[in-house]
C-alpha cells in the first residue's frame, strides 16, 4: 500500500477567539494535533502611539500610556514620568514616591489577578475570573478615588503625582490589605492543587534560563525560569530601596511556575502596600517647581505668577533639555521601558515604548513547537499578553 | 556610577577598536557609537566577554533624523544581569544600505528588527523573516519616519455594495491642526539694540587687549 503524504494543516486561531487574549491571529501549521510552527499576526490594535506622542507635549503624552497595558495603567505612566524626570533632573518628594509605589503595587495586583484568572479560564476553570474581577473592582475604586478615573487615570505626572490622596482613602486601603491575602488563599485552593489545572500546565512551555535571556524575557516569565532578577531590587527606583520584599523565583520554567510566581508576587505586593501605608510621609506630592508642575487652584486665585504658570503649562508645556534616556520599570508583565529622545523643545523627538509582552510573544513559535494545540492556549495564557502594549 | 560606566566604555573601546567609534556617558547611561559594518561582531563580543556579559537584548529601535546624511540611528539596548549594567549601542543607517541582522546573536532581535523595518524602513540583511509586523497587510510606507504624515495616506470603511472593507485616500473634514504654542519670546536672546552695547564692549575689549 502506497504511503499517504499528509500535508500539514494550517489553522487560523483568532483574531476573534476568547482564548486569544484580545486580537491575536495565530497561524498554526499543524502535524495532526502537534504544532510545527506558530506564526502570530498582530497589530490589529496598532494605534501609532509612538507617532502620536511626537506631536504632543510631554503632559499630553501621559494619557497614551494608560491605553497601552490597560490592565495596569499606572505602571506604564511611571516609566514615562521617570524618563522625563531624568532628563529634567528633578526629584520627586517622598510622599509622591510612596504614593507612586503604593499605586504601582495595586497595579501589579490588578494585573496578576486578571492574568492568573484568564489563564485559568483558558485551561478550563471558570470560577477564578468571577472572584478576581470582584477584587479588581475594589482596587479600581481606589484608582478612581485618587484620580477620578477607574482605568485611564493620568495620575503620575512628571514631577510627582497629580494631586494628593483624599481623606480616608489610606484607611480603606489598609482594610483591603487585611482582607486580600485570604482572597489569594481562596484563589489558590481552586487552582494550585487542582488536578486538571496541573495536568494542563506542569511541564508545558518549558523555558530554560538561557533561552529566557536569549529571547529578552523579563518579569514573572524570566523569574519563572529561575533567574532572580527584579528591577525593583537590582536597579531600585523611587523608594523601593527602603522597603522590604522578596522576589519569588520558579524552578522549572513551565507554565505552572509562572503561575506560582504571579501568585506569590501578589502577596509580596500586599506586603509592600502595607509598608507604604505605615511609612507614608507628609508633605508635597509633587515637585514645587511650577515651571514643571501646575500650581494649586487656590493659589491661582490670588497669585498672578501662578496664573501665568498654569496658562503656560497647559498651552506650551515645559521644555525638556536635549538628551536621551532609556528608563525602565518593573511593570507587572516585565521590563517596561521608555526610550525618550528630547531635542530641547516642548515635545518628545522620539519616544520608543519597550513593551514586555512584545518580547514574550516573539518567543511563541519557540515555545509552542512540538506541543499540542490545546497547550498553545496554556502557553499564551501563562505569558500574560495584553495587546494594548504589544501593538502600541 | 559614572566612573564605572566610563571604565566599562573604555574597556569596550580598547577591546574592539575597529568597531567602536566613540563612547558617551550621559544621564548615568553608557552609549557606544559603532560602525555599521561591525555591529554583529561588537554585539557578539558584548554578549560573550567576561567583563560585559550583556546576555539580554532588551530593545532595538531607530531614530529618524532627516537632516543627516545617513538619516537613521539604529539603537540596541542591552542588559547584563551578571554585572547589573546597561549599554546602548548606536549605529548610523540610511534608506538603502542594509544593516547586518543580529538574529544569530540574540533571538529577541527577530521581532525587534522586523518592527524597525516596518516602522522606519531600515533594511536588515540576512534576517530570516523580514516581514511587516505592526501595520496592516499591504500597508505602504514607513509610518515612524518624520516625513510620513500623522494622518496617514489611507482610511478604511465598510462598503455596503461591495460587502467588504475598502481603502480610500484620507479625507479630513477639518484640516489637520498642528498647534504651535512655543513662545516666540524665549527664542530671542538679544533684544533689538543689544548689538550696539555688545559692539561697545567688543571695542573696549579690543582696546584693552591692544593696551596689554
Amino acid at each position: 500500500m502506497a504511503e499517504l503524504e499528509i500535508k500539514p494543516l494550517t489553522l487560523n486561531f483568532g483574531p476573534q477567539h476568547p482564548a486569544a487574549h484580545g486580537v491575536l491571529r495565530l497561524v498554526l501549521e499543524m502535524d495532526g494535533e502537534v504544532i510545527e510552527r506558530a506564526d502570530p499576526h498582530f497589530g490589529l490594535l496598532h494605534r501609532g502611539t509612538e507617532k502620536l506622542i511626537e506631536y504632543k507635549t510631554y503632559t499630553q503624552a501621559i494619557p497614551y500610556f494608560d491605553r497601552l497595558d490597560y490592565v495596569a495603567p499606572l505602571n506604564q505612566e511611571h516609566a514615562f514620568a521617570m524618563a522625563v524626570e531624568k532628563l529634567l533632573g528633578i526629584q520627586v518628594p517622598p510622599r509622591g514616591q510612596y504614593i507612586r509605589v503604593l499605586y504601582c503595587e495595586m497595579g501589579r495586583i490588578l494585573n496578576h489577578l486578571l492574568g492568573v484568572a484568564t489563564f485559568a479560564l483558558d485551561v478550563g476553570a471558570m470560577t477564578p475570573i468571577l472572584w478576581a474581577f470582584e477584587e479588581r473592582e475594589m482596587l479600581m475604586e481606589f484608582y478612581e478615588r485618587a484620580s477620578g478615573a477607574r482605568l485611564h487615570t493620568a495620575y503620575f505626572r512628571p514631577g510627582g503625582v497629580h494631586q494628593d490622596l483624599p481623606a480616608g482613602l489610606l484607611e480603606d486601603v489598609a482594610a483591603f490589605c487585611e482582607r486580600f491575602p485570604r482572597h489569594v488563599d481562596d484563589l489558590e485552593t481552586l487552582l494550585t492543587d487542582n488536578r486538571i489545572f496541573r495536568q494542563r500546565t506542569v511541564s508545558i512551555g518549558v523555558v530554560s534560563p538561557e533561552d529566557a535571556m536569549d529571547w529578552g524575557f523579563s518579569g514573572p516569565t524570566l523569574r519563572g525560569s529561575g533567574v532572580a532578577w527584579d528591577l525593583r531590587k537590582s536597579q531600585p527606583y523611587e523608594c523601593y530601596e527602603e522597603l522590604d520584599f522578596d522576589i519569588p523565583v520558579g524552578k522549572n520554567g513551565d507554565c505552572f511556575d509562572r503561575y506560582l510566581v504571579r501568585i506569590e508576587e501578589m502577596r509580596q505586593s500586599v506586603h509592600l502596600m502595607r509598608q507604604c501605608l505605615e511609612r507614608m510621609p507628609d508633605g508635597p506630592v509633587s515637585t514645587p517647581d511650577h515651571k514643571i508642575t501646575p500650581p494649586r487652584r487656590a493659589e491661582m486665585k490670588h497669585s498672578m505668577e501662578a496664573l501665568i504658570h498654569h496658562f503656560k503649562l497647559y498651552t506650551e508645556g515645559f521644555h525638556v533639555p536635549a538628551g536621551e534616556t532609556y528608563c525602565a520599570v518593573e511593570a507587572p508583565k516585565g521590563e517596561f521601558a521608555v526610550f525618550l529622545v528630547a531635542d530641547g523643545g516642548n515635545r518628545p523627538y522620539r519616544c520608543k515604548i519597550r513593551a514586555p509582552g512584545f518580547a514574550h510573544l516573539s518567543a511563541m513559535d519557540f515555545m509552542c513547537k512540538g506541543h499540542m494545540l490545546a497547550d498553545s492556549v496554556a502557553i499564551l495564557g501563562s505569558l500574560d499578553i495584553v495587546f494594548g502594549e504589544v501593538d502600541r | 556610577m559614572n566612573e564605572a560606566l566610563r571604565e566599562l566604555g573604555d574597556t569596550i573601546a580598547a577591546a574592539r577598536p575597529n568597531e567602536v567609534l566613540s563612547i558617551e556617558v550621559a544621564n548615568d547611561e553608557l552609549a557606544v557609537i559603532a560602525r555599521r559594518a561591525g555591529i554583529v561582531k561588537l554585539l557578539t563580543y558584548l554578549r560573550d566577554d567576561q567583563n560585559c556579559q550583556f546576555k539580554q537584548l532588551m530593545d532595538v529601535t531607530a531614530i529618524d533624523r532627516p537632516e543627516r546624511e545617513e538619516r537613521f540611528e539604529v539603537v540596541y539596548n542591552l542588559l547584563s544581569l551578571t554585572h547589573n549594567q546597561r549599554v546602548r549601542v548606536k549605529i548610523a543607517a540610511d534608506e538603502e544600505a542594509p544593516v547586518a541582522s543580529v538574529v544569530g546573536v540574540f533571538s529577541s532581535a527577530l521581532w525587534f528588527e522586523r518592527e524597525v523595518w516596518d516602522l522606519f524602513g531600515v533594511f536588515f540583511s540576512d534576517h530570516p523573516d523580514l516581514r511587516r509586523i505592526l501595520t496592516d497587510y499591504g500597508f505602504e510606507g514607513h509610518p515612524l519616519r518624520k516625513d510620513f504624515p500623522l494622518s496617514g495616506h489611507v482610511e478604511v470603511r465598510y462598503d455596503e455594495d461591495l460587502k467588504r472593507v475598502v481603502y480610500d485616500p484620507v479625507k479630513l473634514t477639518q484640516e489637520f491642526r498642528n498647534f504651535d504654542f512655543v513662545s516666540p519670546w524665549e527664542g530671542i536672546l538679544h533684544l533689538p539694540g543689544d548689538e550696539k552695547a555688545s559692539a561697545d564692549e567688543d571695542a573696549t575689549g579690543a582696546g584693552e587687549e591692544a593696551k596689554s
